[in-house]
């Protein structure tokens, strides 16, 4: 599939936006963040910023953004409205705890509520865009039950990385929150092993003989495309990453989206502040740039089963 | 409404002899001719005198070899939308533009509800689905529907372009799930099939398959036909003068 | 149909389109006002309605009542829109202001235009008329282009079928009077056994393709001969892989096998063929090998019955078939079917010898001898139509042969093209499948005597200053003092057409003209004037030397050397840089056109059809249709015929009028319907209400023929009797089948020294090799004259059915579908050779090379590689980008084919055709093939300098074509 570039900022951002969302919401209703205007502020502005320019983002690439309310209506049937409908939705809470901890500096009572209601809504619509490419039959990579998984845990995982930072930049660390991000790194990244090794290893559904319906009479190669020049199809679900480069740059969302900032997690643990402070921004920074990365090749690693008919032996 | 019909009232769609198709591309450039000033009205051309010339196309002609050596063949394949029973293309639509029809089961994307999110393409198994990018809304077959109940065409016309102008007959449309149906015969009497039938989507249209070709293999020659003897030139020659004097004076 | 009128007539139809509950408008009206008109994207000339709406074209389908198409279009045609709207189209009469081939114009008035070309050619006419050259291209007006020609005086007039087809134009009218082609076609109701030779496409696009389709339905078996297996050739139960050039030996081999096995049809042999006719047996005596004639000139057979010599083709003779017979002069005397039965009987077309040649396997082509023989002879067709004969018998039945063929440029494209294409009409014969139920029909006005009496015009003395020519310029010498030549064998054409290079040059070489003009061989002329054909490009040659004539000065004069070029295109081609004074034509949809009996019909074997074009939208250029513009040039020219006694134009109402009130003999025009009071059909005083007829008709006239008329109409009384009397042929034409033909022995005879007019010693060897009377196959000559192991590979292209030639590359909706084209070769050979899918590589000839990328495939004959078509492209033409990719990775093997044979002994350069009828022969071609250098940059080479663009490259970046019908419906 062809990585679209407002899509892998869209999902990186909003994922993490909505991973902070989660842990602003329940940190500050269990207390464990004070009630403190200036942090109210800077996190949810963090937040809702990133989920905004992600939702931006998502409309680029449409053809009628003028007509993206019109997105709302579908939610029955479709992932992608559901999505819409949840990072809609997920504003009114959200917006709710924030007139409560920056205006009244107050996150208890119905405030409270409100921060677990938005971090539901936010994992609900992270788990939204999740199943928006697991329930793809058309393409195995993406109709993966860990998918939706692994987009929730890496939105916590990020924003658990930006919540770090925010805990060092405000001085209210707390020693297991670097452990639990830590973890939650940790569990990000074997899903994606394990997710990796489950793509890598399943056999192929469909061949150009099934798509073709003409397997019985023999191999089937392709003589002619239907055009000489790429087509929309082709240049959307026809995109692919070479093997050896995917190894390679699984290679580094490995490191820059897992084990540096997993590491940097455990740093922060050391009784430094500054270094604390520094290791947690760099993890957001490793963290960012390798989920981009692995969202990029969550695109480039994805076979769609229409291009069978182009000359793709199997998908 | 982007939820699929429970049932539809007929099945209507195309059959596609792959034995008859000579692959010449008139069903195709006829359906853009047609539907480019129809419901889906445009279907745009970028950089069409160009480097780069595309265009959004709602059928398309693949040519194949199928087979090795003296089994091989080529086969010319055309491949437009299968207005499937069950597809995702529509259900995964955020705004009900893309909807299947419950009278006659054809799957349509309104060209005014569209957002141009391209899901409903990335969902199309077949990769029937075509992204207009100069009028920013997903175009596919529409069974031209603007023509199969349009009155001011003649009752014989109310079939879709690509039909209508195949030279060599190789297309067919009806309702496919009204087993009399001449189309329903055609696909039981050739054994016609689905595309990617275990994939689940359930395609209306169908496919029918090369025949099996009279060959070395399936034509009996006589074995031992008479007058086969290999005989010396001079010999065949008087043979075939006794012979020819015979067959005159019949 | 019903529904079509109404729309035609009401403007707003009365009916409301509302949406239904989706919102869906499910019965708009498509159209304003559709008119009938005759498509003009191919040479095939089906019937189509336009749509037009607000203004503009809706849409175009096929007229279902119209007999070559019935209603189906193919790809061109269901893509007219954008040939119509072409940015390419040229816009105002242009004359040449930069050097020859830049591309620098000046836009003109027509009145400076017409007057130009009038100095030109009045000059030219007044001193030498030969000295203009009037060649034709892919038009359909030969019958008025070639009159033209005449009432102008210039024997050097010929339209592009020397380059096309005719080997098998010019092999079925000198053996049955008829031919594949365009003259008939396979019997697809009755057939049950089909066998295609060489064809990709053929003039006859739809019919073909409804015709497979037929027989696809009928469960008929199809037999494809090609070297390529894709298109008509992929849907055939059995593809046959030959290798190129080898048709014959192929055929022969079946030949042999029917004869060996006895199952021929005999009584359809001495019925209708000269099996009988009896052939002088005496080695060096003037009249060897020439039939035995009375004083009448009768041929004659020996009646077994009378025990006498009598006229062969006399009603109830029993011919004897084999034997010598005494002549009374004493010497012997042999039935051409024994003459056949000692040839293909011979160890030299034996299976297993053709196998050796054309790769078939010799107990395959046993099969195919067998499973023809037994549809032929044990699944005969009967209808039960009686019918009589031309000896006035009755049969109660139509007794039919179901094997049924087609030939065309595989056959005909190369230089045994003649001689391969008698071995086929030779095997249908035999098998008595000429015109019968089930087998080959012609198309009316087809049959015409065998061969058509009519002689080519040209010779010394014929052609005077200021005067026209006394006869039409085409024609079928049947003896060497038909040849257009003088008495020291200079040819008299400038294509060297009816000399010893090419003395059956049914329809002259068009493909000599540049190179022989500019070389002055024979002559230098003054002025080249042609029409619609691309002949700096796809249609030549050799380009590169092609465009050196074209640009070639005298370094005398300063002069080019071939000093004027006028030419007529609607669009910006190739060749119109290279012209002095552009005539810029309409679109098919804009002008008047005719497809006429006189010329090339649109019949069908069951009618006799012609049809018109009429214009159905207002060009918005300063364009003007050609045919009307050469009227109104050979008014001012006062050519006779063109003007009336006050010399005024004789058809001032341009081509429509010509069309209508033009008789060529009394009674006899260019259209055959609706003449007279309207009611009758090809003789008739003009009618002023003919064109509306054939509008409101749907543009075409269809004649149906009774079905007693519909088969045997080589000996069908009837029939014959219907065509004499409409003026389709002579009343006392002779049509027994020629399997024998005399013609060609009378010139053997010449090469041997007898006669008036004999070749002179260098042509000798030749001639009297090549014209064998009975057909025989031979290596193409550029395989026996270059190092085949250099050049190992042939090479030969193929026709895209939605492409035609250079034309569809201007259209933004086919250029998709092919906008660049590869080499094709199958991927054992390229495994061999180190060669991968889509690598570029070399590929060259004796003449030169091509770079071009590859595609490997397996489907072709593995000493063969292929490629499509015309479509690679030269940059600054057309109207497309100088990057595109028809420009930049696209490439013709016309670079390669040289049009001169190497030297032989002399030094002299025949042209690259075939040695009877001149037929250029592009598929004799042999390449080396070798891998690019990496490093190479891939693009395609020969690259030559773009063109400056006259028209202005207005092409837009989008088309979003119907738009504007989907705003004026809001
Ligand atoms: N390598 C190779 N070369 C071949 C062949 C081959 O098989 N292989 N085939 C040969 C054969 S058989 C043929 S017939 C030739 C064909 O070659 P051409 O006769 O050159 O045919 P086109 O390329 O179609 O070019 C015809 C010209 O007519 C112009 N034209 C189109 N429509 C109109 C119109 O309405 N009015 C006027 N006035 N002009 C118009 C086009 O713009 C173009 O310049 O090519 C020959 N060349
Ligand atoms: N769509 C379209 N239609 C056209 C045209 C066009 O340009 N486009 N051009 C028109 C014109 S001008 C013409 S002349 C006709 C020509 O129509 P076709 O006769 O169909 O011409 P080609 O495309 O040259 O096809 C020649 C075929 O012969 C095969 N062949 C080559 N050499 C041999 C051989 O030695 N033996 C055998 N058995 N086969 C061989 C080639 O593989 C190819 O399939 O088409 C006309 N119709
Ligand atoms: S592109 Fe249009 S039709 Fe397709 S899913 Fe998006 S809104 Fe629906
Ligand atoms: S073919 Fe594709 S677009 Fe058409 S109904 Fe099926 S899934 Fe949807
Ligand atoms: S049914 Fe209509 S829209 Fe669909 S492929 Fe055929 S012509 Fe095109
Ligand atoms: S029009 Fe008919 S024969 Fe031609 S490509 Fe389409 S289906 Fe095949
Ligand atoms: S075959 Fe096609 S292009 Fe040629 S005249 Fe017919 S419809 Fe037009
Ligand atoms: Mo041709």
């Amino acid at each position: 599939m062809h990585p679209a570039y407002s899509v892998i900022l869209f999902t990186t951002a909003s994922g993490a936006g909505y991973g902070l969302l989660v842990w602003l919401g329940v940190l500050s209703a269990f207390r464990v963040l004070p009630a403190d205007r200036w942090l109210g502020f800077t996190g949810l502005a963090i937040s809702l910023a990133l989920i905004t320019v992600g939702l931006l983002a998502s409309t680029f690439h449409l053809g009628h953004p003028e007509r993206a309310w019109r997105a709302f209506s579908q939610w029955r049937s479709s992932w992608l409205s559901r999505e819409g409908v949840a990072a809609v939705a997920t504003y009114v809470p959200a917006g709710l705890l924030g007139i409560g901890w920056v205006f009244l500096e107050r996150t208890d009572g119905i405030f409270a509520l409100m921060g677990l209601l938005a971090a539901a809504l936010a994992l609900v619509t992270v788990y939204c865009t999740g199943m928006i490419y697991a329930s793809l039959r058309t393409i195995r990579q993406w109709n993966q039950p860990l998918v939706p998984w692994i987009y929730i845990a890496l939105a916590l995982a990020t924003g658990g990385l930006l919540m770090l930072a925010l805990m060092y930049l405000f001085g209210t660390t707390r020693p297991w929150f670097s452990i639990l991000t830590a973890a939650l790194v940790g569990v990000a990244l074997l899903l994606k092993q394990r997710y990796w090794a489950t793509i890598d290893s399943e056999k192929k559904t469909w061949t150009i003989g099934d798509a073709t319906g003409l397997g019985k009479h023999g191999q089937v190669r392709v003589l002619d495309f239907p055009h000489t020049q790429a087509n929309f199809v082709m240049r959307e679900m026809g995109f692919a990453v070479a093997r050896n480069h995917a190894e390679k740059l699984r290679g580094y969302v490995r490191l820059l989206a897992f084990l540096v900032p997993g590491a940097l997690c455990l740093i922060t643990l050391a009784p430094s502040a500054l270094l604390g402070t520094l290791a947690a921004l760099l993890a957001v920074v490793a963290a960012g740039v390798g989920v981009a990365m692995e969202r990029w090749l969550f695109f480039a690693e994805a076979e769609h089963v229409s291009m069978l008919y182009y000359g793709r032996p199997a998908a | 409404m982007t939820c699929l019909p429970t049932h539809t009232e007929r099945k209507l769609g195309l059959v596609i002899d792959l034995d008859t198709c000579v692959g010449c591309h008139g069903c195709a450039t006829s359906c853009k001719e047609w539907n480019t000033g129809g419901y889906s009205a445009p279907l745009s051309d970028t950089d069409p005198y160009g480097a780069d010339p595309d265009g959004a196309w709602l059928n398309r002609i693949h040519s194949y070899e199928v087979g090795d050596g003296a089994d091989s063949r080529t086969v010319h394949f055309p491949r437009s939308c299968l207005h499937c029973e069950t597809p995702d293309c529509v259900t995964v639509c955020p705004t009900g533009a893309s909807f299947k029809r419950a009278e006659d089961g054809i799957v349509l994307v309104d060209p005014d509800l569209c957002i141009g999110c391209k899901l409903c393409s990335w969902a199309c198994a077949y990769g029937a689905r075509e992204y207009d990018p100069s009028h920013g809304v997903m175009k596919k077959c529409t069974l031209c529907v603007d023509r199969i109940y349009n009155e001011h065409l003649a009752p014989e016309d109310r079939v879709p372009a690509c039909v209508r102008a195949c030279p060599t007959g190789a297309r067919h449309f009806g309702d496919l799930g009204d087993p009399d149906s001449d189309v329903s015969k055609l696909v039981a009497e050739r054994g016609g099939f689905d595309l990617l039938g275990a994939f689940g989507y359930k395609p209306v249209n169908k496919y029918l398959p090369p025949r099996e070709r009279r060959d070395a293999r399936t034509v009996a020659t006589d074995k031992t036909p008479q007058k086969q003897k290999i005989a010396a030139p001079t010999t065949a020659i008087e043979s075939l003068f006794s012979w020819v004097d015979r067959a005159l004076s019949r | 149909m019903q529904d079509r009128a109404t729309a035609k007539t009401s403007t707003s139809s009365a009916r409301t389109s509302e949406p239904d509950a989706h919102g869906v408008v499910l019965s708009e009206n498509p159209a304003d006002r559709i008119e009938k008109t005759t498509c003009y994207m191919c040479a095939c000339r089906c019937g189509i309605n336009v749509y037009l709406k607000d203004g503009k074209v809706r849409y175009i389908d096929g007229n279902r009542d119209h007999p070559v198409n019935k209603g189906v279009l193919c790809g061109k045609g269901s893509a007219g829109i954008m040939q119509h709207y072409s940015p390419a189209r040229l816009k105002a009469p242009l004359k040449r202001v930069g050097p020859r081939g830049s591309g620098e114009f000046k836009e003109i008035s027509w009145e400076e235009a017409l007057q130009t070309a009038t100095d030109w050619l009045g000059k030219v006419r007044a001193e030498d008329p030969k000295k203009l050259a009037f060649f034709t291209g892919r038009d359909q007006s030969q019958s008025l282009t070639g009159w033209w020609a005449i009432k102008y005086g210039t024997p050097n007039y010929a339209a592009h079928g020397g380059f096309c087809s005719v080997n098998m134009a010019a092999a079925g009218l000198y053996t049955f009077g008829g031919s594949f082609w365009e003259f008939g076609e396979p019997d697809w109701d009755h057939a049950k056994f089909f066998m295609l030779f060489g064809v990709a496409e053929d003039h006859s696009s739809n019919p073909i393709k409804i015709g497979l389709g037929k027989l696809k339905a009928n469960g008929a078996k199809i037999v494809s001969v090609n070297p390529v297996r894709t298109g008509y050739n992929a849907v055939a139960d059995e593809w046959v892989g030959i290798r190129p050039g080898t048709d014959g030996a192929f055929v022969g081999a079946l030949i042999h096998e029917l004869l060996r096995t006895q199952r021929i049809d005999i009584d359809y042999l001495v019925r209708y063929t000269n099996a009988p006719w009896l052939v002088i047996e005496a080695p060096g005596a003037a009249d060897h090998g020439m039939f035995v004639r009375d004083e009448k000139g009768n041929a004659l057979a020996f009646d077994k019955r009378s025990g006498a010599l009598v006229p062969a083709e006399g009603p109830d003779v029993v011919p004897q078939l084999s034997g010598p017979v005494k002549l009374p002069d004493g010497r012997t005397a042999i039935p051409v079917f024994q003459k056949m039965a000692e040839r293909y009987l011979g160890e030299e077309y034996s299976p297993e010898r053709a196998e050796k040649e054309c790769g078939v396997p010799a107990a395959t082509i046993r099969r195919y001898a067998d499973e023809m023989a037994k549809v032929a002879f044990e699944q005969t067709i009967t209808l039960d139509v009686p019918w009589t004969d031309i000896h006035g018998r009755r049969h109660e039945k139509m007794v039919g042969r179901p094997v049924a063929m087609h030939a065309m440029r595989g056959i005909s494209a190369h230089s045994n093209g003649f001689q391969t294409c008698r071995l086929i009409h030779i095997l249908q014969i035999l098998l008595g499948s000429i015109d019968c139920p089930g087998g080959f029909r012609y198309k009316p006005p087809y049959p015409k005597e065998i061969a058509p009496r009519l002689k080519p015009t040209g010779k010394p003395g014929q052609v005077k200053a200021g005067e026209p020519l006394p006869g039409p310029h085409l024609g079928f010498p049947t003896s060497p003092a038909d040849l257009l030549i003088d008495a020291a064998h200079t040819p008299q054409r400038i294509d060297k057409a009816y000399s010893w290079d090419a003395p059956l040059a049914a329809h002259g070489l068009m493909h000599m003209v540049i190179t022989n003009a500019a070389l002055g061989d024979p002559y230098p002329i003054d002025t080249l004037f042609m029409y619609m054909a691309n002949m700096s490009w796809n249609s030549s040659m050799n380009i590169r030397d092609t465009l050196k004539y074209l640009t070639d000065k005298n370094p005398e004069t300063g002069e080019y050397k071939i000093p004027r070029i006028i030419y007529s295109d609607a669009y910006y081609s190739e060749m119109v840089p290279y012209a002095d004074l552009i005539l810029p034509d309409t679109t098919y949809l804009e002008r008047w056109d005719c497809i006429s009996m006189l010329d090339r019909p649109i019949s069908e074997p069951d009618a006799a059809c012609d049809a018109i074009r009429h214009p159905v939208i207002e060009p918005d250029r300063d364009v003007r249709g050609f045919q009307s513009v050469l009227l109104d040039l050979g008014a001012r020219l006062k050519l006779p015929g063109l003007v009336k006694e006050d010399g005024s134009p004789q058809f001032p109402g341009g081509y429509a009028d010509y069309l209508v009130n033009h008789e060529r003999a009394p009674g006899i025009g260019p259209l055959a319907g609706w003449r007279g009071n309207g009611d009758s059909f090809g003789k008739g005083a003009p009618n002023p209400d003919q064109l509306n007829r054939y509008i409101a008709n749907g543009g075409f006239h269809a004649h149906h023929l009774p079905p007693s008329q519909r088969y045997f109409k080589h000996a069908n009384k009837e029939y014959l009797d219907w065509a004499a009397s409409v003026g389709f042929r002579a009343a006392d034409a002779k049509m027994t089948f020629q399997l024998y033909c005399e013609p060609l022995q009378a010139f053997r005879l010449a090469a041997e020294g007898h006669g008036p007019v004999q070749p002179p010693e260098s042509h000798r060897e030749r001639i009297a090799k090549y014209f064998d009377p009975l057909p025989f196959w031979y290596q193409p000559f550029e395989g026996t004259m270059v190092d085949t192991d250099k050049f190992p590979m042939h090479a030969i292209t193929q026709r895209p059915m939605h492409m035609y030639h250079s034309w569809g590359s201007q259209n933004a909706w086919l250029r998709q579908i092919t906008g660049q084209n590869r080499l094709y070769m199958s991927r054992a050979r390229g495994k061999e050779l180190g060669i991968a899918d889509d690598d570029w590589v070399w590929i060259s000839s004796y003449l030169g090379r091509v770079r071009c990328q590859v595609r490997l495939m397996d489907g072709v004959n593995d000493q063969t590689a292929w490629t499509w078509n015309a479509i690679g492209k030269r940059k600054g033409a057309w109207g497309l980008s100088n990057d595109a990719p028809e420009a930049t990775r696209g490439f013709l093997l016309n670079h390669l084919i040289s049009e001169l044979l190497p030297a032989k002994g002399g030094g002299y350069r025949y042209s690259n055709s075939d040695p009877i009828t001149g037929q250029a022969a592009w598929y004799d071609l042999r390449v080396h093939i070798e891998k690019a250098s990496p490093e190479a940059i891939e693009q395609s080479e020969p690259r030559f300098e773009p063109f400056d663009d006259p028209i202005g490259r207005g092409h837009p970046d989008v088309i979003a074509y119907g738009a504007e019908f989907k705003r004026a419906r809001r």
